[in-house]
């Protein structure tokens, strides 16, 4: 039995803010959904199922509120499916769509993510006290640093690394009108003078808050055959996850991670990423994740990653390039976050990537993670058709 | 044009294990993770199979009823995903979860699925929390309650002359008279119909609010043959959607169940078993009529949701319940439905079979 091949023939976000108080949380998803159809020149008839992901319902204060979002999606009548899996779910919310479209279950789908993060604050929606349980330190900051702590003991990476980061993807968020973060007067040294949140994290070292969606449409042959732009065809996506606290736990580089791509680059026949990738879009909440993720996606070997970016091999001109769109670091609608990396890649192999276009992007990673770095969902897009 | 066939030849599925807890009005003394894993351990030595030996895992669960973010992430520490497992969450009725799992197999990614769904409605107001459920903005505000809800459905219904408050009381007494033979029931045999709650609905007309967990394993093909006797296989899966605004909407019908029914080839022959998510008595009635069960069609002899209600596992506990059925022999083809969303604003039909005796 063969899987149908799965192409992105649509893709559409909204230009990401803090606070988009002139619509309501239907009227952000349905702006992203109908780009995605004007960019596939396609009516909401033409979609068989919406498959919709976001991070936890307590971001906005409604509970599903896919339910509510049925009629402003054109979903009424149809499928409609709510994906949750943390972080990661963006990236999830694809895979699941793509799932349909592999299966022959559906010939069209959409899917969409989204966060509306001025409706609630997310950081104390992380923070609900339980009884009996380990209350989590506010924000997921707290959570994060001593991992990111851990790596730099280990690698023995210079403390400036983070800050190159956070530099690079600043400046790259210049050249993508859809990025939250504008900082056109960013210097290293206003990111290395920004005050300490969580040692070692400064504050321009990390994600903002932001309002947005983004949405995907998904086809079969057929469906990529009459699409008016160049598709973008999945050559392997994965999901993996492993539980959030145990003994031999590997915070800094979680084995869930590791397996998943591995999981990728075998179903795409991709033998040395270094070589065989062009680019990637990872989730780098936290800059120092960049080179953390380098090595857990085996870009570089254990120890290594932070050489990259401190040689520049992941600017936007390097050799490969990383968060081209400006990633996490410059625009986080968290259950959006992870479709906006698996969107942004599809964009780099259709070549549609404009001012931060890597010129002849072939093979673009588009990764997530989630949940105590436990989570973890990618894929793999090329400009070609799988196996052709 | 060409003569490949419209609909391909899928991937022959089955549920091959169900399980599920005693649902109980409260569990105060078990934390989620408690409640679910004597489920998983159940379906797990039905088949004998391993964690490990699990080719994808799906679960539904509800962050809302919870009370706090990422509440599914301690349930799959219950679960044992080391070494790192391929997963997925729906935050929806387990139900879909199943759904997610059913394409998963038809994909050949994975051979065998487990899937599981927990709710614990006891520790908050489940009336005042399915609120948050509604528009946000314009109706959420008002706090229409879940049972108010049901009782202006309820209500439309008798407008229409599709039921009345007797044949109402006949479905609550038969639903919990079948319960008797069912030993995880929360409210079974003889229960007084009560007083009204929301006119015209009597508690007896609602379903009892509880705690529980649920957990199927699907498998595919000759693999479901191993692992049991008589597989339940699924024949079709759907769903749909209505519009949430409930003034667009016809109460007293449920055009999405019938759509649903249709692509799961449910009219294509007559089932002999129908276990129906309808939480409260006059959503029988709305049910019955969209699926056109005739009095031929045994209808919820677990006693459904208005003998146990789970919120996040009610439906994937009717399509275990219809399994269930199949497995011992007492049906050959069944029909199990889930809901989701104010009056049955979301719909799931499946159809099982199991090979001829």
């Amino acid at each position: 039995m063969t899987k149908e091949p799965v192409a992105v023939v649509g893709i559409g976000q909204t230009r990401h803010v803090a606070a988009r108080r002139d619509v309501s949380i239907a009227g952000l998803v349905r702006e992203a959904a109908r780009r995605a159809l004007d960019d596939a020149e396609l009516t909401w008839a033409d979609v068989d199922a919406v498959v919709i992901g976001k991070a936890p319902d307590f971001f906005e204060g409604v509970m599903m509120p896919e339910l509510y979002l049925a009629d402003a999606l054109g979903a009424v009548g149809k499928p409609m499916l709510r994906v949750h899996t943390a972080g990661s779910v963006g990236g999830s919310t694809a895979l699941v769509a793509a799932g349909l479209v592999a299966a022959r279950v559906h010939g069209t789908v959409l899917t969409l993510a989204f966060e509306k993060q001025s409706e609630s604050n997310a950081m104390w929606g992380l923070s609900l006290p339980i009884p009996f349980q380990q209350p989590l330190l506010a924000g997921a900051g707290g959570f994060f640093a001593p991992h990111v702590r851990a790596y730099m003991r280990r690698s023995g990476a210079p403390d400036t690394v983070g800050s190159l980061v956070a530099y690079k993807d600043r400046r790259n968020a210049l050249k993508n009108p859809y990025a939250h973060l504008h900082e056109h007067d960013i210097t290293l040294e206003k990111v290395q003078a920004s005050p300490m949140l969580w040692d070692p994290i400064r504050y321009s070292e990390t994600c903002p808050s932001s309002d947005g969606a983004c949405a995907m449409i998904l086809t079969d042959r057929a469906g990529a055959a009459r699409a008016p732009r160049p598709p973008a065809w999945m050559h392997g996506g994965a999901m993996r996850s492993e539980p959030t606290l145990f003994a031999g736990k590997d915070a800094v580089s979680p084995q869930a991670g590791k397996d998943c791509a591995a999981d990728v680059y075998r179903q795409a026949g991709i033998a040395d990423p270094r070589r065989d990738i062009d680019a990637v879009e990872m989730y780098v909440p936290f800059s120092w994740y960049e080179p953390m993720w380098l090595e857990n996606l085996g870009f570089a070997a254990e120890g290594e990653g932070w050489k990259l970016t401190e040689s520049g091999v992941t600017e936007l001109d390097g050799d490969l390039p990383v968060n081209m769109s400006g990633g996490v670091l410059s625009t986080n609608p968290i259950g959006a976050s992870g479709m906006i990396r698996f969107a942004e890649a599809a964009l780099q192999v259709r070549g549609l990537a404009g001012e931060h276009q890597v010129d002849g992007a072939r093979r673009v990673l588009g990764h997530a993670y989630g949940g105590g770095s436990q989570f973890f969902s990618m894929w793999l897009v090329g400009s070609r058709p799988p196996d052709s | 044009m060409c003569d490949i066939p419209l609909v391909p030849v899928m991937r022959d599925i089955a549920l091959v294990a169900f399980a599920q807890t005693d649902h109980r009005r409260t569990s105060d003394e078990h934390s989620e993770v408690e409640m679910l894993m004597p489920v998983l351990h159940d379906v797990l030595a039905q088949t004998g199979l391993k964690t490990a030996d699990i080719g994808f895992t799906c679960s539904g669960s509800s962050d809302y009823l919870a009370g706090r973010a990422f509440s599914f992430t301690l349930a799959l520490d219950g679960v044992g995903a080391w070494p790192p497992i391929p997963e997925s969450h729906v935050e929806m009725d387990g139900a879909w979860a199943l759904y997610e799992a059913w394409t998963k197999l038809l994909t050949g990614d994975a051979d065998t699925a487990l899937v599981y769904a927990y709710g614990k409605s006891s520790p908050g107001s489940v009336r005042d929390v399915l609120t948050r459920q509604l528009d946000p903005y314009y109706v959420a505000p008002l706090w229409p309650d879940s049972i108010a809800l049901a009782a202006l459905q309820a209500q439309a219904l008798i407008d229409a002359g599709h039921t009345d408050e007797p044949a109402l009381a006949g479905v609550a007494a038969r639903s919990r008279r079948d319960a008797v033979g069912n030993s995880h029931a929360q409210l079974r045999g003889s229960v007084p119909h009560g007083d009204y709650l929301v006119r015209p609905l009597r508690t007896g007309d609602c379903p009892p609010i509880g705690d529980g967990a649920a957990a199927v394993i699907l498998a595919a093909g000759d693999r479901a043959r191993e692992l049991c006797e008589r597989p339940a296989w699924i024949r079709g899966i759907d769903h749909r959607i209505e519009a949430h605004a409930l003034g667009v909407r016809d109460l007293t019908d449920s055009p999405s169940t019938r759509l649903a029914a249709e692509k799961a080839g449910a009219f294509e022959r007559l089932v002999d078993t129908a276990e129906l998510h309808a939480p409260f008595t006059s959503q029988e009635v709305v049910l019955r009529k969209a699926l056109r069960l005739d009095d031929s069609v045994r209808v919820n002899p677990s006693g459904g949701a208005l003998a146990a209600n789970p919120i996040m596992a009610a439906g994937l506990i009717r399509i275990g319940e219809a399994a269930a059925r199949i497995h011992r022999g007492e049906s050959d083809r069944a029909l199990a439905h889930a809901t989701s969303g104010p009056c049955l604003q979301q719909n799931l039909v499946a159809v099982l079979e199991g090979d001829p005796r």
